[in-house]
């Protein structure tokens, strides 16, 4: 049978990315993509989709229901109430929702933002082994018995010596039917990336500044995602001493004190040497901090642990500024000093200034559309 | 799509004979079997994969896979109203689901039939839909895609404005046909200036007099409304009088034929679902089952009518009162001789043994639509007996909360979100408003204001049609509000009473 609802669903999956694009900065600042966010799913409430028409408000959410209860008693907010249903009681509760994949939204990101194609460095030389299952054969452990093509295979034995009986038909396989999968092992080109990001948590990143970090690193990484196959993500904090941490820490703790940039350099730096060959992984360090530095010398020790160690590692070093009451914004202007153009590693330094959610979507772009 | 297999078949014809038997009356019935992506596909057509293309189907299909794959939900069967009826099944389910929503859809296609108000339904509605598809198609072939999806997306926010008793008005007189006889220009009185007697004839003279008096005549032409009375039918309101193209026209004129053919499907939900599921019902269990059958029968059957988390299920209550009422015309609990009858005791055991029961339930799905039958047929024993009540929102604790378990409130909110299906009941009520050919709408104030946003977005896409500026009268707060789109700019201002329009 042949139907047109893919011509139809495909130019409603396109009116939603248009909508997306056009409103992608209001997205992007307020953040409120990635908290719905499933394993390859976003969703995306857009109650402007649905066409408009003259209907009735609130309707003070009267309506018709069935059931034990007194006049008076409490039947939970909003729970299976549509009542009559085009009534329109309780149904401005439902906000629309489209589902969007990652790789989707990455792909309007990068649209919207002209971000050029990442060119993975050094292709060639990462390989590693991997295993695939393609072909057949007959022996092999248990575990890989494949049940149809054991039973094919009892089935052509039984027919070719006469006992397959089409009346009564029981295939019983032997042992010299049995067919199992097997594996080859084939050496794939590596693309993989690892995300450091890092961030300042001393006493003078709020909340607000925190949720900055979030959205930004959220994008930044759908967006390497879509470049890479393979993507780790690790988390480092800092204040005056850095330590690593999982995702969820990384976005809820809060900590006071000074802060010591250096040693989260210095951590980043031994969790590559451990992990991450610089030979085989696409690497990127992201530094967000409101650029309060304890003090010069460490910022030198900064630049130093960066020229000498991370610089020649990574992909990109990006330093992401956030604007806080406290902080005095000194490592940005330091660093931008540091790196002035001409130097050799000075392209591959990105910093940006973040100062409200409304930046984001820029300093996004600042980040990325270097293509490193 | 595929013929039925030769099983369901031989169910197909023994249930189709039962439902014959029991009085049943209906066009030859088609079964379709499909996959439930196919069936989901048709379903987001509204039952006519031939329809028109437009994004908004797309969406439909969207939601309806996504609940399906979910498990929230699963469409059973579709049944069109057309001659031939066209009755789809879904190829997963078990036999046992097959033979009853078989049973179902012959209960549907004998209301589709015998429904007075689908008399009026054009029953060859696959075609008309297949027909609207080309045209359609031809006009984005010739304007492009865009032009033509802008256009449909401006008449598909307009498509509920039609008159729920559109189907049955004929049209007596052409659109320019000025009714000149309700007006007596005899009645006029031209002021005159003060004089004697003698100079009367000096002062005011008769041929001013007569030159004045038609001026008047002239300046009442105009101010008098036009249409006469408030027109509920807008979208014929724009076909006739909006500035529109001829491919535009088209599209609108489609676009209104569709919602007409919708429309009593919408006005008879609880009466059509509880028809076709007091059928299901009685020829199942008294016919088309087998005993193995029993325990999944009565799983699906409690699924169809549940009434659990206090939700209100038009199958139930159909199914109920059709019920009730079998049971009440066969015992003959009704005229004023019950009505009056004060020994509780007695009027409970009531038993005249009519046995008018069968024939007055196919008499009420003859006549009604669910409006008038739930004005008539609801009686407070049914609401208490069924536990019905009315909830509220208290915003207070922003909970629902059950309001009342009072007869008269029940059915006072049943039938207002069943009449005008739950829609605003909104009238052209002058199409020359300030004499400047601007569009006045009228919303009909019944208790429930209006959605202001989409209410503006809606009177947006209404200038795109009518091309000057557009006013809807509605109420907020107490006050009289106009909204006024003149394309460029929504006003919105407050009237006092003595300029509103008051019908």
């Amino acid at each position: 049978m042949f139907l047109k609802i893919n011509t139809d669903h495909s130019r409603f999956r396109q009116i939603i990315r248009g909508k997306i694009k056009k409103d992608l900065r209001k997205f992007i600042s307020r953040g409120e993509v990635f908290g719905r966010k499933g394993k390859d799913l976003v969703s995306i409430p857009m109650p402007s989709i649905d066409l408009p028409h003259f209907e009735f408000g609130d309707n003070k959410g009267r309506g018709i229901g069935a059931g034990d209860g007194q006049p008076g008693q409490t039947l939970g907010p909003g729970e299976g109430k549509e009542g009559e249903g085009k009534a329109g009681n309780a149904e401005g509760l439902h906000v629309r929702e489209v589902d969007i994949t990652l790789e989707e939204l990455a792909q309007i990101l990068g649209e919207e933002l002209g971000l050029p194609r990442i060119e993975p460095k050094g292709d060639k030389q990462m390989s590693s082994m991997r295993d695939r299952y393609t072909g057949i054969n007959n022996i092999g452990p248990q575990s890989l018995l494949h049940f149809k093509r054991t039973y094919k295979e009892a089935l052509r034995r039984q027919i070719a010596n006469g006992t397959y009986d089409p009346e009564n038909p029981i295939v019983t396989p032997e042992g010299r039917d049995e067919r199992f999968r097997t594996w080859k092992t084939k050496p794939v080109e590596n693309n993989n990336a690892v995300i450091i990001l890092i961030m300042d948590v001393s006493g003078s990143m709020g909340d607000e500044q925190k949720e900055i970090v979030r959205t930004e690193s959220f994008w930044i990484d759908t967006w390497l995602r879509s470049q890479y196959k393979g993507i780790d993500t690790r988390y480092i904090v800092h204040d005056a001493t850095a330590r690593e941490v999982d995702r969820e820490t990384f976005f809820s703790t809060r900590e006071s004190g000074g802060t010591i940039i250096s040693s989260a350099y210095q951590l980043a730096d031994e969790i590559i040497q451990k992990h991450y060959p610089a030979s085989e992984w696409n690497i990127y360090p992201f530094h967000f901090s409101d650029g309060d530095n304890w003090s010069a010398d460490d910022t030198q020790k900064c630049f130093q642990i960066l020229e000498q160690k991370l610089l020649p590692k990574s992909n990109v070093f990006c330093y992401g500024q956030v604007e806080s009451l406290y902080g005095s914004g000194q490592f940005f202007r330091d660093l931008k000093e540091h790196f002035q153009s001409g130097k050799s590693a000075a392209d591959r330094v990105i910093a940006s200034r973040i100062p409200n959610k409304e930046a984001i979507y820029d300093s996004i772009k600042e980040f990325l559309n270097k293509g490193l | 799509m595929a013929d039925l297999p030769k099983e369901l078949r031989i169910f197909q014809d023994d249930i189709e004979k039962y439902a014959r038997d029991y009085g049943l009356d209906f066009f030859t019935t088609v079964f379709e079997i499909l996959d439930f992506e196919q069936l989901n596909q048709v379903a987001s057509y509204g039952g006519f994969p031939t329809r028109y293309p437009h994004w908004s189907f797309g969406m439909e299909y969207e939601r309806l896979s996504k609940s399906y794959s979910y498990g929230l939900s699963k469409i059973y069967e579709m049944v069109i109203n057309n001659d031939p009826v066209v009755a789809y099944l879904l190829k997963s389910n078990a036999v046992m689901d097959q033979k009853l929503v078989m049973a179902h859809v012959f209960g549907h296609a004998d209301f589709f039939k015998n429904n007075y108000y689908f008399s009026v339904t054009n029953r060859k509605a696959v075609d008309m839909m297949a027909n609207h598809g080309v045209k359609i198609r031809r006009y984005v072939e010739k304007l492009g895609y865009d032009r033509v999806e802008a256009f449909i997306d401006t008449c598909l926010t307009l498509e509920n404005l039609i008159d729920p008793h559109g189907n049955f008005m004929k049209r007596t007189r052409s659109p320019e046909a000025d009714s000149e006889q309700d007006f007596d220009p005899s009645r006029i009185k031209v002021p005159k200036l003060r004089s004697k007697d003698y100079m009367d004839k000096f002062i005011n003279p008769p041929e001013f007099l007569e030159q004045q008096k038609q001026k008047i005549i002239d300046e009442q032409k105009r101010e008098r409304g036009f249409p006469d009375s408030p027109q509920q039918d807008v979208l014929q309101f724009l076909i006739d009088y909006a500035p529109l193209e001829n491919w535009e026209r088209d599209i609108l004129s489609i676009i209104r034929e569709e919602a007409y053919y919708f429309l009593p499907q919408g006005q008879t939900k609880v009466m059509n679902e509880g028809w076709a599921s007091y059928w299901h019902t009685t020829i199942m269990t008294n016919k088309a089952m087998t005993d193995s059958e029993v325990i999944d029968y009565a799983d699906h059957h409690s699924g169809t009518v549940s009434m659990a988390g206090g939700r209100f299920n038009p199958y139930k209550i159909g199914l109920e009162l059709f019920r009730d009422i079998e049971d009440r015309w066969n015992k003959g609990k009704f005229g004023s001789e019950y009505d009056n009858c004060t020994n509780m005791v007695e009027k409970k055991n009531w038993d005249r043994k009519l046995g008018k029961g069968k024939e007055k339930i196919f008499e009420v799905r003859k006549i009604y639509n669910d409006v008038t039958f739930l004005d008539e047929f609801l009686t407070p024993e049914f609401c208490a007996e069924h536990k019905l009540f009315t909830f509220q929102m208290n915003p207070k604790s922003n909970e629902y909360e059950i309001a009342s378990r009072e007869f008269e409130k029940i059915k006072k909110q049943l039938l207002f979100q069943l009449a005008n299906m739950g829609r605003p009941r909104i009238f052209v009520s002058n199409a020359n408003y300030q004499n400047r050919g601007e569009l006045y709408l009228w919303h009909q104030f019944e208790g429930v204001e209006l959605k202001l946003e989409t209410a503006k977005e809606t009177l947006m896409n209404l200038h795109k049609c009518w091309r000057r500026p557009v006013h809807i009268q509605t109420r907020l707060d107490e006050h009289y509000r106009l909204l006024s789109f003149d394309g460029k700019d929504l006003t919105e201002r407050t009237l006092s009473k003595d300029d509103a329009y008051q019908g």
